[in-house]
């Protein structure tokens, strides 16, 4: 009985390992295809590169000096990290001000986060990029704004739940031996939040990195692009298509992420979980 | 406290709030005023009543559009909740390698709609060629590629979620269970699954609405074509907006409104039915 539960147990185990490498296989595909030349690339993508269609790291080298890839992941990276922060602190005060004080403006704002969470995109995109426009935030620092605005409802509505949860002695304690609001925010609230601020930023995190039509509508696309937007100009673009370059692009776009992610996976998947359940 | 507290207000509340203006509330009422107008820029609006909604539902492809996306809808959230449900089960039995086959089926979560569009375009190419044919060939070749797509996507993320569901069981009902002579298909149906009933609400809403938002995946596998015979709503919408012309933005924005009020409709039916497990 128990060694045919094992030997059960053995197959599943083959089963899933033949399955995760067919999972991974169109990352692989895609790796593969940034190595060889732009002609072989759409013809025979499955074909390995060989002697005639090995490039080496051409595409790369293409791709970072063409393409300036390296300007538009900083772009990307400065848009994400400053967005993420901004939406951290201010919608975690933000979350807790509002269970704590019950009043009307509270209650409406509170509710108002919450409807704001079901509204789609498409819905207020033309308004919110000419309201971004008018406002000159159509930089990557003026964007960040947009991101606090419309990020604001699913972090607030986070936050504010696990306030909600949080014991009043403590903190009625702390405004006995004379903290301050701010005081008590930064010493004592704070340091209760760290969960929620770790699966907040993890789910704001992977949505501003991979975001495409908030900063495609709302930057002045001459000047500013994203990782996304750049990957869909090159492939959507007009005239040539350079396949090569769009492969090497493809996977350092990718790379940092699974980089990140494999070093961070407990916390990526806790902070799924926990942002799923409360959200 | 709440008192000293309420004179911070400024500081608390003020910056997401002049934010969420910016963001969201100006943007939303605007957006409302605009369904009813005729418009290619906001400053040139003109008043012209329900005829952008009347537009809009007598728009051929805007109909298509979200007949495709309900039947894309229906069949994704059944794939990917059944496909997610399975593996957590078998990621659940302590077999060997576990952690690794969580991390590969979780990864395709954190590359972004467009590149995954791309990355699957590649792929579906490579194989079409051999029989002549590309991805854009027949909305069918296209419909099911986004099947395979968004299945492959986010298999992973509720495989994660019923896997916690299933990690929270007790495991005294279920040794219980088996002490009293119950078969595996009677623990799956009878404890298994009323247990992780939360779990299947969430995931199913999940898939649901991400199905029906669905826009970045689309826009880069098939961009809508051949024809528009792959146009999910979002990127009708999209098109309406920033097609060719910009004559029909407001019935543009008339479908946008019909598209938030059904997802609006969707969200307070699941507040009902989450509010509605919780008295039991």
């Amino acid at each position: 009985m128990e060694s045919k539960k094992q030997n059960y147990k053995n197959i599943l185990t083959v089963v899933f390992s033949i399955i995760s490498l067919i999972y991974i296989f169109p990352i692989v595909l895609v790796v593969i295809n940034s190595l060889k030349k732009k002609t072989s690339i759409s013809l025979r993508p499955f074909a390995l590169p060989d002697a005639k269609s090995f490039v080496g790291l051409d595409n790369y080298i293409n791709g970072i000096q063409k393409i300036e890839f390296f300007k538009y992941f900083g772009y990307s990276l400065f848009i994400t990290v400053f967005s993420v922060l901004a939406i951290l602190i201010f919608c975690s005060m933000c979350g807790w001000y509002v269970t704590r004080v019950r009043n009307v403006v509270t209650k409406t704002l509170k509710n108002l986060f919450i409807f704001s969470m079901v509204v789609p995109f498409q819905m207020i995109m033309f308004t919110l990029a000419k309201t971004a426009d008018t406002l000159k935030l159509n930089t990557p620092v003026g964007i960040v704004v947009v991101y606090l605005g419309f990020g604001a409802g699913m972090a607030v509505f986070m936050f504010s739940n696990f306030a909600k949860s949080m014991p009043l002695e403590i903190e009625e304690a702390a405004s006995i031996d004379g903290c301050n609001p701010i005081q008590m925010y930064f010493k004592v609230i704070f340091p209760i939040m760290k969960p929620t601020y770790v699966s907040v930023g993890i789910l704001e995190i992977m949505w501003v990195w991979n975001d495409y039509l908030l900063p495609y509508l709302v930057l002045d696309i001459k000047r500013f692009k994203t990782i996304p937007i750049v990957i869909q100009y090159l492939k959507g673009g007009y005239g040539s298509v350079d396949m090569g370059a769009i492969m090497a692009c493809i996977v350092l776009a990718i790379l940092p992420v699974i980089i990140i992610y494999v070093l961070c996976q407990k916390y990526i998947i806790e902070g799924v979980v926990a942002g799923a359940v409360k959200g | 406290m709440e008192k000293t507290l309420k004179k911070y207000f400024p500081v608390f509340v003020l910056p997401t709030a002049v934010a969420f203006l910016i963001g969201f509330v100006v943007p939303f009422v605007l957006a409302i005023y605009l369904s009813f107008c005729s418009f290619t820029t906001v400053s040139d609006a003109k008043f012209v009543g329900f005829s952008n909604y009347i537009q809009a539902i007598k728009d051929t492809s805007f109909l298509h559009s979200v007949a495709f996306s309900a039947i894309f809808t229906v069949v994704t959230v059944i794939i990917i909740n059944v496909l997610a449900f399975a593996v957590a089960m078998c990621l659940t039995k302590k077999i060997k390698g576990t952690n690794l086959f969580r991390t590969v089926f979780f990864m395709p979560n954190l590359i972004g709609g467009i590149v995954l569009g791309y990355v699957w375009q590649l792929l579906f190419n490579g194989v079409l060629a051999y029989f002549n044919r590309t991805l854009t060939y027949s909305s069918m070749y296209g419909f099911w590629g986004l099947v395979i797509l968004l299945c492959w996507q986010q298999v992973g993320y509720m495989m994660i979620l019923y896997i916690a569901g299933i990690q929270n069981i007790s495991s005294d009902m279920l040794e219980a269970a088996q002490v009293d002579g119950a078969s595996p298909m009677q623990r799956l149906f009878r404890i298994i699954i009323p247990s992780v009933r939360p779990t299947i609400v969430i995931c199913t809403f999940m898939t649901l609405t991400n199905g029906f938002k669905l826009f970045d995946q689309n826009l880069a596998l098939t961009a809508g074509e051949p024809s528009k015979g792959t146009e999910m709503i979002a990127l009708n919408i999209y098109n309406t907006f920033y097609g060719s012309t910009s004559t029909f933005r407001g019935v543009g924005q008339a479908k946008a409104v019909i598209f938030a009020v059904a997802l609006a409709l969707i969200g307070v039916i699941q507040m009902r039915f989450t509010a509605g497990k919780e008295d039991k």
